[in-house]
């Protein structure tokens, strides 16, 4: 007989756990979230870095080093079977004086006994490995396993993946009670109403610590929000560092990092702010957080551009758990709950290894003869964009859909075909609401220099003929008002 | 892959663009006209209002009506069209043969020209590069967009708006969401003076009661899911928030009228020299960028008042793109325009002395009774105020313009 598990939370280390029982036959798993769409939480506003696993001291947070290590891993077998867009420049944590330089050595012992490759001190040679790097920095750690993904579109396609393996998704479902008879949970209460579940895994993020006492278990764990403020530039700044920049970290963070995305944008942050725990849902950006994130931002780098070419700048609340220790846990009181909680930095990279961990955490302690899915496919295969082709590979892809040929947004290179065909998607994996934001992610439809001023109401129009939708119910990012109301002398002149 | 040759191919089917190929064409030349939507007309279209064409027709039209005012004249001319078409990327092949290649739902199409303009207009500048902090909820919209949302798709955006910025357009939207019903709660300026014309001012906020704020900023923007308020604060001379000046405005839409950048893209991957005080290229007096045969009209050259001055700069870079095609533009000695007292803008750049010149000028700082001059030479013109916020239009004869040394200085002199 099949277990039924819910896993609580369309986050990354939701996501990948979904994707990781999806390859066995005896898991049927139900994958919630409280947002219109997967990855809408600490999963999406992050610095995007895969790390090397070089921070994490191993004799504090033993299970943290190790995950952290085979997570870094594994992204690289991840992103090749799920088609998520990613590099791997390397990173170079810059240090400033001798003093400095001492703290960073301590960074390749942990390496050394972590097991991370090739991680190694460079000195006056960082200049010329890292062109942008700022003169006032003495030398580095040069970590060449770090590497970049983008953060939404990787959990958009783990997601895509895992339904196609047969996990079933139920966004915009917000749990609000875990049921548990005779010592044994059996199902979690939704805004939807109840779903039966053998098992539930929390991966609830943010308010993973409610939902663990929801389950009456861990009563005092308490997670906190703590807030990064990030910058991102115009794709067409020339500053481009190629390797990952940041300082030598504090306790508090790992600091500021400079980046050159995926998708090519610049970007600095984030910083780090703790908020008061009732403030989870605090995603403001401050004018003193951004400063500080330009003058963090001059330090790595040997010139910063000016904030008139920023395109965008947002915040992201990081779960932050006692002691900054993760809590992975299976319970036998109640039977069949399991904790995947206060999964702060670094829980992006750590996710794949995560969801084998807690597979066999599940195994282990709740007696489960593991049995593989003949028929389960590694593979998803992203949406071919125009982007990046040269103009005779996009005359064959217009020769089969003319679609290809009509560029939605201008900025980056989107055509209709993409958006279609992310609209569909979206709907295939259980979205019922197709929102503006969710194709934005996906495509970069709307994320270039204009910020969607140009395409943002073309991708409303489409989304609403594909879905049937009038377009005025179309929602840019999440439920409510949608892209406004219709005009007073279209309604045949009835009151508002 | 289709191939096209041609002399000219104008990038932007808005009104610079609709004139320049319309002029282009009349000239004699063999043009095509690539435009990324299905219609012509660009900006204009969703501009119900009017002030459209005063200078061109000698009449007050809206958008629209000016649109088909132009289109009518380009329907006369042959001119190739490529509509729903994307310029993917323009390789320049040599001095006088540039590769344009176009993306459409027709397929890629190579256009091979020897002469490019564009007229690819402006975008809008965001609240977030104007630095509203905040959350991000929905309801946050760019004046064009609004206008998009109302005009051409017949939504309302909201009801009770904020918008910031009292540029032209921004007032010219507030009038136009109190006439469709919404509570237009405050206009918020950053500066100690309106942005938009006095007359705009009026016929737009007072006539409807809409509160002006000046020397204010919209500091951070508040709202779960949709858009509850602004935070305002008054600014100081450096416009930074002056503390404890905070108050609170309750609405759901904030409308970010913050003025306007040129679209240059495209021109800065080619390689033309960008002034920073108009956001666009640095052109001759035939309005060619530093891309021989490369010129740039309307807002993608300079941010106009008025659509007039785009289509008057139209038909002067196709002008300037005949003489290139027919080789008539040999070396010039160009005299440098240069920036003296009070005026934040001007182009031309450089102009040779030879041939009569308009120049379109903008000052740093408002003055009243103020002469704007050549230095050195008999031109001027008598203005009763200045503003940043209006363009100044000059036309110098090349009289006024021959005898003067390399250096044209154009300065703003007070009366007294």
């Amino acid at each position: 007989m099949k277990l039924k598990v819910a896993v609580i939370g369309a986050g990354v280390v939701g996501a990948s756990i979904a994707r990781v029982l999806s390859m066995y036959e005896n898991f049927d798993v139900v994958l919630l979230d409280r947002e219109p769409d997967v990855g809408w939480g600490a999963s999406k506003a992050n610095t995007s870095v895969i790390h090397p696993g070089h921070e994490e001291d191993p004799g504090e947070h033993p299970v943290r080093a190790r995950l952290c290590v085979e997570g870094n891993r594994l992204w690289r077998k991840w992103v090749e079977e799920l088609d998520i867009p990613a590099r791997w420049p390397g990173e170079l944590m810059l240090f400033y004086s001798e003093e400095e330089a001492q703290r960073a050595a301590r960074y390749v012992e942990l390496a050394r006994l972590n097991g991370v490759p090739g991680v190694r001190m460079v000195w006056e040679e960082v200049k010329q490995i890292e062109p942008w790097v700022n003169p006032g920095a003495v030398g580095a750690v040069y970590a060449p396993t770090a590497g970049l993904v983008s953060p939404f579109e990787a959990v958009a396609a783990i997601v895509e993946n895992a339904v196609e393996n047969g996990v079933r998704l139920l966004a915009e479902t917000e749990v609000r009670g875990v049921r548990v008879s005779g010592g044994e949970v059996c199902g979690v209460e939704t805004s939807r109403g109840f779903v039966e579940a053998d098992l539930v895994v929390n991966a609830a993020g943010l308010h993973a610590d409610r939902v663990s006492h929801m389950a009456g278990v861990e009563l005092d764990f308490r997670i906190k929000p703590r807030r990064g403020e990030y910058l991102l530039f115009d794709e067409n700044v020339h500053v481009k560092p190629r390797m990952i920049l940041h300082p030598v970290p504090t306790p508090v963070t790992k600091g500021v990092y400079a980046v050159t995305t995926v998708h090519g944008n610049l970007m600095l942050g984030p910083t780090a702010d703790d908020l008061p725990e009732e403030e989870k849902d605090n995603l403001s950006t401050t004018e003193e957080g951004l400063s500080r994130v330009m003058e963090e931002g001059s330090r790595l780098l040997r010139e910063v551009p000016p904030r008139d070419r920023v395109i965008r700048f947002f915040a992201g609340l990081r779960p932050e758990p006692p002691r900054g220790e993760w809590l992975i846990k299976a319970y036998d009181d109640p039977w069949g709950f399991v904790n995947v909680a206060g999964i702060r930095s670094p829980g992006l990279t750590a996710a794949p290894a995560i969801a084998g961990y807690v597979l066999e955490l599940i195994a282990g302690e709740y007696d489960v003869r593991l049995s593989r899915k003949p028929s389960w496919n590694p593979y998803r295969v992203g949406v071919t964009s125009v982007r990046g082709k040269s103009p005779e590979e996009v005359d064959q892809l217009v020769k089969a859909n003319p679609d290809y040929g009509a560029i939605v947004c201008r900025c980056r290179l989107v055509s209709k075909a993409e958006i279609v065909e992310t609209v569909e998607r979206m709907r295939r994996i259980g979205l019922e609401r197709v929102t503006v934001d969710g194709v934005k992610f996906r495509t970069t439809a709307g994320t270039g220099w204009c910020q969607g001023q140009f395409c943002r109401w073309g991708i409303a129009l489409i989304i609403s003929q594909a879905t049937g939708t009038p377009l005025h119910e179309v929602t840019v990012k999440r439920a409510g008002y949608g892209v406004g109301d219709v005009k007073v002398l279209l309604r045949g002149g009835s009151s508002c | 892959m289709l191939e096209t040759k041609l002399d000219l191919v104008v990038v932007g089917g808005g009104p610079a663009g609709i004139a320049a190929a319309s002029k282009a064409c009349e000239l004699g030349m063999k043009v095509g006209l690539v435009e990324n939507r299905e219609v012509l007309g660009g900006i204009p279209l969703q501009c119900v209002h009017t002030g459209f064409g005063v200078h061109v027709f000698g009449e007050d039209l809206t958008g629209p009506e000016f649109v088909y005012r132009l289109i009518d004249r380009l329907q006369r001319a042959d001119v190739g069209l490529f509509l729903k078409s994307h310029v993917h990327s323009i390789e320049l092949k040599a001095f006088d043969e540039k590769i344009v290649t176009v993306l459409s739902p027709k397929g890629v199409q190579r256009l091979y020209a020897k002469a490019v303009v564009f007229s690819t207009g402006a975008r809008e500048r965001t609240a977030f590069e104007i630095g509203v902090t905040g959350e991000r909820p929905d309801g946050v919209y760019t004046a064009g967009e609004a206008q998009t949302l109302m005009d051409l798709y017949g939504l309302m955006p909201g009801r009770r708006v904020v918008i910031i910025g009292s540029g032209d357009v921004g007032l010219i939207m507030a009038r136009r969401f109190a006439l469709e019903g919404a509570e237009v709660k405050a206009v918020i300026e950053v500066l100690p003076y309106p942005g938009g014309s006095m007359r705009n001012v009026v016929s737009c906020l007072r006539d409807f009661g809409i509160p002006l704020y000046l020397s204010h900023r919209v500091v951070s923007i508040r709202g779960g899911k949709r858009v509850e308020k602004v935070v305002v604060a008054k600014v100081d001379e450096e416009m930074r928030p002056v503390p404890g000046t905070e108050f609170e405005v309750e609405c759901d839409t904030v409308v970010v009228a913050a003025g306007l950048r040129p679209n240059v893209e495209l021109l800065e991957k080619m390689g033309a020299a960008l002034d920073p005080a108009t956001g666009g290229p640095v052109v001759n007096e035939t309005l060619e960028t530093t891309v021989p045969g490369v010129f740039a009209a309307g807002n993608a050259l300079v941010i106009n008042d008025l659509v007039d001055y785009a289509v008057e700069q139209g038909e002067r870079a196709a002008e300037g793109a005949h003489e290139f095609v027919s080789n008539r533009s040999g070396s010039v000695a160009w005299k440098r325009v240069v920036k003296g007292r009070n005026v934040r803008l001007i182009v031309p750049h450089y102009v040779s002395g030879e041939r009569d010149v308009v120049f379109y000028a903008r000052v740093k700082s408002p003055e009243r009774r103020v002469f704007f001059e050549l230095l050195g030479s008999d031109l001027k013109l008598y203005q009763q105020g200045v503003r940043p916020s209006e363009m100044i239009r000059l036309r110098a004869p090349s009289s006024a313009i021959s005898n003067l040394g390399d250096r044209l200085v154009f300065q703003v002199r007070p009366l007294e």
